[in-house]
């Protein structure tokens, strides 16, 4: 393919460009992968599936700490689009670095959690609850850093001021992932009955 | 209809085909009547020289009632065939008829082993008769089943009473049949359970009072011969000398002879 | 009017900038163009029916004749044979069905239909078939590890699928599962670029109601997919944890509930079913009304009753599990919501059998292929009743009834609507027609030998026969002499019917060479895709289209002829 690529890459019938519908289609299907994932877990849950009563041991403070990083981290990947749209590639760039950063410090809590209950000799097969707790989590994660990682790659071009709209996207993505971790914190972390 | 290929060797096996006929019959009456008229414009509208198709879009009412109109009535015979089956589903899976008896079956890969009550008719007792592969009940007898599994998941299927119903490990699932035909039927394994699952069969017979203990009897003193392997053995399928043998009462029953045979 | 000319303008001259030759890798491998991806889509599919043919062949041959060495195959073990079903199964839906009619025709025709040179996201387009690529690998490699291939059926029910103890298929379960996973993401990827497309790069002019139903179809099956195999996916996911890691999700003496897969399972089986069944759907609706030269009967009400039963789709999953131990008050709302969807699907045969009705109609292969879809599917449709209907399904559940049944909606779809689409699209794929004798050699046989084959299996499942057994001797009420004679008759059905594929193929490959010539629009049809070149170009259209009006304007009064393309601005 040329630079120019295909004219069906350019044409826009619904007036919302191409890549964003995209990314809420891609979103769209990922929503019902950790919907099913969630949903499941409620059943057990309800069910009085052995082990749920763990929930207490989690590190709630940790979680906590995750949740507060998670939602700065959304405010400034808006920050770095606001700039983004007044044509600032710099200022974007800066805001994406930062959001960067608080998934890294989100990551470092996450590693800290894990080593400290397999250090306790908590693991997968512990029980149901912890299979879940680290299949939901390390689920999460890996998405946590797959963000990072595209946030990365999109960040230099935006610097010199290309694909500006990209930041945009990759927002949308990065609020995506705040949200399924608004869901598991209280399911995983507060609600131990 | 179904009775032309099976007995009807249980209390509700006659309504589950009366529902079956049913359906048949309402169904098929709306598939005649599709087809024809499929048939009737495939030969009416057939290409002829110089006649012109003509323009209808289907969107006016006077056009499409001829398909909303036939949707009340599909509507209509809808509910009668839901009515006619939830009556036989709650009478077969829903209630509970008062027992006689009580008999467990617990399937294991690749083998039934039926728990009858004994002259007690309570279950774990030691007057237990335990069997494998042969389940015997007396005529006329409301019979409790509880179904268990040692393994993975099997399913306690007689097509002669109509009767199926998954058994899950850790679980009991209990549920009733009473047999009106003295005679013996296949039990059949219906759910996938592994490679055994192709010779995962059994017999169930019904008898008559008298012969139910004659047949107990010889249980208890190991004089008794299985039913289901004398049906083997009488097996009117010409092949019958290749089949591998299923020995009677180890727990995966011929695992041997299942795995890869070149 | 304007707009769409300066539209026109700037689109023909980026146009030209991306014409240029390329490497024969670049152009038939690794290209992004979606006619190619759609021809390697459909390639791969057909190669997998012969696989999935095949092993019908091999398994088959062993039901008629238990114990004989099948040829070509030798003596099938109940491993090799529950192996055999298992992949038989999971290869025509996961590897047929879906690949050929949503993927292969969706790539090919999508861009076509919709008048635009590509999909939107060409790269992405090209990601989704080398995921597929994949999947076929890993399936394949699953036949050889030591164990041999999964053979826990196409549901693959834990327990019996997750603890290598009781499948004795260690490495097979999880390769199976990771080739089904692997397809799915190669779906989903797809489905997006699909969507992204049909929303935005449609031509100048093009209403929602000028979409052709085919279009239509396809996406609405994409957002179904979308919807319903999200939790299949994470149980996939659990279910893969149980086997490798040993969790304990499914395993019940740890508290796990293996019942739960088997929702997670159908809460996608069962929309998937309507997620192959409405590509067909739209393929027969294009044939037909093309051949009736008529306009479609009722273009919004087709839409409607689509997204109804789409919608109903979702709430029927239990009609499978009906005796699998969930709670029996369940069964009776399944069964409701079960048999209320004859009522739009009913609407949809009606609308096309309507569509007939004043026509003035050409049977030409396609339009052949498209009218016995419309029979065998009916047989197929009003024979899920008696199972939709809890009192009668508690006998009827996993016997050849059921397998009767559904090969006879699977078969039309997947199979009859397939061939249907290729003889239709064929001269615009390849610029060349089919033979038409050899064609009808193909029909005939494939038709009257399927009905041979299925057929029988009917009365096989009234008789008690129940499915997934390798050989019936261990049950004496099944192993009567008549019944044998039945499924030897089946068996007799299917070689005849694999014998007349021969035509086929031959047909297939040697038209692309001799067969005569076709010009672009060789069945005087509406829809935008007979505007291009036939084989389309690189880049699809000479000059891209503009559209006036909807895709089934056919024989409309007042026209000189009896059809009125999409894309032509004044009378016909
Ligand atoms: C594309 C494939 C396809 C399609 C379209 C359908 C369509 C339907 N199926 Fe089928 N089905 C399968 C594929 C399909 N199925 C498969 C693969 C399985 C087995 C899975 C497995 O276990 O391996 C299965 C199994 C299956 C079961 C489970 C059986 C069991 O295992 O116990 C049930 C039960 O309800 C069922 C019901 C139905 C119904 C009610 C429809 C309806 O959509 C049919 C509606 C259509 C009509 C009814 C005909 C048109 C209407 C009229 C002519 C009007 C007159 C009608 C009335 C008055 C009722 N199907
Ligand atoms: C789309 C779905 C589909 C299709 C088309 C078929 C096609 C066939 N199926 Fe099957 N089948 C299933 C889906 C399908 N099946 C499923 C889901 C199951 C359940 C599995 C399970 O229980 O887990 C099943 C199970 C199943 C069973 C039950 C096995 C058992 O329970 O013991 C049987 C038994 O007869 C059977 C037979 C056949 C036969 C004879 C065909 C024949 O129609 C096949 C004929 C083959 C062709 C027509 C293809 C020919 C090739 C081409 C046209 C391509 C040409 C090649 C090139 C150009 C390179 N199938
Ligand atoms: Cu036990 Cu199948
Ligand atoms: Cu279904």
């Amino acid at each position: 393919m040329s630079m120019q690529g295909p004219i069906a890459t350019g044409r826009c019938a619904t007036g919302i460009p191409s890549a964003r519908l995209a990314v809420w289609w891609l979103l769209a299907s990922e929503v019902f992968i950790f919907g099913g994932l969630i949903a499941v877990f409620l059943l057990y849950k309800f069910n009085g599936a052995p082990g749920m009563e763990d929930a207490s041991l989690t590190v709630t403070w940790a979680g906590a700490l995750n949740t507060f990083v998670l939602l700065t981290s959304s405010l400034t990947i808006v920050l770095a689009h606001d700039a983004a749209e007044h044509g600032d590639g710099h200022k974007a760039f800066k805001f994406t670095w930062i959001t960067i950063a608080g998934g890294l410090i989100f990551m470092c809590v996450k590693a800290f959690e894990y080593y400290s209950k397999i250090s306790h000799g908590v693991g997968f097969t512990t029980n149901i609850f912890w299979s879940f707790y680290f299949t939901m989590t390390g689920l999460h994660a890996l998405h946590v850093m797959g963000g990072m990682i595209i946030m990365g790659l999109v960040s230099f071009d935006v610097r010199k001021g290309r694909n500006l709209q990209r930041t945009e996207l990759v927002g949308l993505y990065w609020h995506f992932v705040d949200i399924v971790w608004i869901f598991l914190f209280p399911m995983l972390y507060i609600a131990n009955f | 209809m179904l009775d032309y290929f099976m007995p009807q060797a249980s209390t509700f096996s006659g309504d589950v085909d009366n529902v079956f006929l049913m359906i048949v019959w309402v169904v098929g009456f709306w598939f005649v009547l599709t087809l024809a008229t499929l048939a009737y414009f495939m030969i009416r509208y057939r290409h002829r020289e110089g006649v012109k198709a003509s323009y209808v879009t289907g969107e006016k009412h006077s056009e499409n009632k001829w398909i909303h109109y036939p949707h009340y009535v599909i509507i209509l015979c809808d509910v009668v065939l839901i009515a006619g089956s939830i009556m036989v589903w709650v009478n077969v899976k829903q209630t509970l008829p008062p027992k006689d008896d009580t008999i467990r079956v617990i399937g294991q890969q690749w083998s039934w082993a039926f728990i009858h009550s004994g002259p007690d008719g309570q279950l774990d007792t030691e007057d237990d008769i335990s069997t494998v592969n042969d389940l015997h009940v007396e005529v006329n007898k409301v019979y409790h089943f509880e179904l268990q599994s040692r393994d993975v998941l099997h399913n306690f299927s007689v097509p002669a009473f109509r009767l199926k119903q998954d058994m899950i490990p850790g679980r009991t699932i209990t549920g009733w049949f009473e047999a009106t035909q003295v005679g013996t039927y296949d039990v059949q394994c219906a759910e996938m359970c592994g490679h055994g699952h192709g010779i995962m069969g059994g017999s169930i017979t019904v008898h008559t009072p008298e012969d139910y203990q004659r047949t107990m009897e010889a249980i208890k003193n190991g004089t008794y011969e299985s039913d289901y392997l004398k049906r083997l053995e009488n097996d009117p399928i010409p092949i019958a000398a290749k089949r591998p043998q299923v020995s009677q009462n180890t727990v995966n029953a011929g695992e041997e002879n299942l795995v890869s045979s070149n | 009017m304007s707009q769409t000319a300066t539209v026109q303008h700037q689109e023909a001259h980026a146009h030209d900038d991306h014409h240029h030759d390329q490497s024969f890798l670049s152009k038939y491998i690794f290209s992004v163009d979606h006619k190619v991806i759609g021809l390697q889509y459909m390639f791969l599919g057909l190669l997998m029916a012969a696989l999935g043919g095949f092993f019908a062949y091999a398994f088959r041959m062993q039901l008629a004749f238990p114990g004989e060495a099948v040829p070509g195959f030798g003596v099938v073990s109940p491993a090799e044979y529950n192996m055999m079903i298992t992949n038989h199964g999971t290869i025509m839906i996961f590897w047929v069905a879906m690949p050929v009619l949503i993927a292969a025709f969706g790539n090919y025709l999508i861009p076509l239909m919709i008048g635009c040179d590509d999909m939107a996201f060409p790269r992405l387009n090209r990601l989704s078939i080398q995921v597929f690529f994949v999947s076929i690998l890993v399936l394949l490699l699953s036949y050889f590890v030591e164990g041999g291939g999964f053979g826990g059926a196409w549901t693959s029910y834990p327990p019996l699928s997750s603890v290598a103890e009781y499948s004795l298929t260690n490495w097979g379960s999880s390769l199976w599962l990771l080739a089904v996973t692997l397809e799915i993401v190669a779906f989903l990827i797809g489905g997006v670029n699909f969507l992204t497309t049909t929303m935005n790069s449609r031509a100048p002019g093009m209403k929602m109601t000028d979409v052709p139903i085919l279009v239509w179809t396809i996406n609405i099956a994409v957002i179904m997919f979308m919807g319903s195999v999200g939790p299949l996916v994470a149980g996939a996911v659990m279910l893969f944890m149980d086997q490798r890691l040993g969790t304990t999700f499914f395993l019940p003496s740890a508290g796990g509930d293996p019942v739960l897969w088997q929702h997670l399972f159908w809460f996608f089986g069962h929309p998937e079913v309507y997620v192959v069944l409405f590509p067909a759907m739209g393929v027969v609706a294009e044939i037909i009304t093309t051949f009736a030269r008529k306009k479609l009967f009722g273009y919004r009400a087709i839409l409607y009753t689509i997204i109804a039963t789409g919608a109903l789709s979702f709430i029927v999953w239990a009609h499978h599990q009906f005796i699998a131990g969930i709670d029996p008050r369940m069964a009776n709302i399944f069964t409701v919501t079960t048999v209320l969807i004859s009522v739009p699907i009913a609407e949809m045969l009606f609308c096309y059998i309507a569509t007939l009705y004043g026509g003035s109609i050409r049977y030409e292969l396609p339009m052949l292929w498209a009218v016995a879809f419309l029979v065998t599917f009916l047989v197929g449709g009003v024979t899920g009743i008696p199972l939709g209907s809890s009192g009668t399904d508690l006998f009827f559940h996993d016997t050849y009834f059921v397998i009767a049944h559904f090969h006879y909606t699977f078969f039309p779809i997947a199979i009859i609507a397939m061939f249907a689409a290729l003889y239709f699209w064929y001269p615009k794929m390849f610029g060349r027609h089919m033979n038409k004798t050899l064609g009808l050699i193909h029909f005939w046989g494939t038709v009257i030998f399927f009905n041979g084959l299925f057929m029988p299996l009917f009365l096989l499942g009234m008789a008690g026969q129940h499915r997934r057994i390798y050989n019936y001797q261990h049950f004496p009420d099944l192993a009567s002499a008549d019944l044998q004679g039945i499924r030897i008759f089946a068996t007799t059905s299917l070689v005849l019917l694999l014998l007349f594929q021969i035509p086929f193929v031959w047909n297939f490959f040697s038209s692309m060479f001799t067969g005569e010539k076709a010009e672009a629009n060789p069945w005087k049809a509406n829809t935008l895709e007979w505007a291009a070149p036939s084989p389309p170009p690189h880049g699809n259209f000479k000059e891209l289209p503009v559209v006036y009006r909807g895709p089934y304007e056919y024989s409309v009064p007042g026209n000189r002829e009896d059809f009125w393309p999409q894309h032509m601005p004044d009378r016909n």
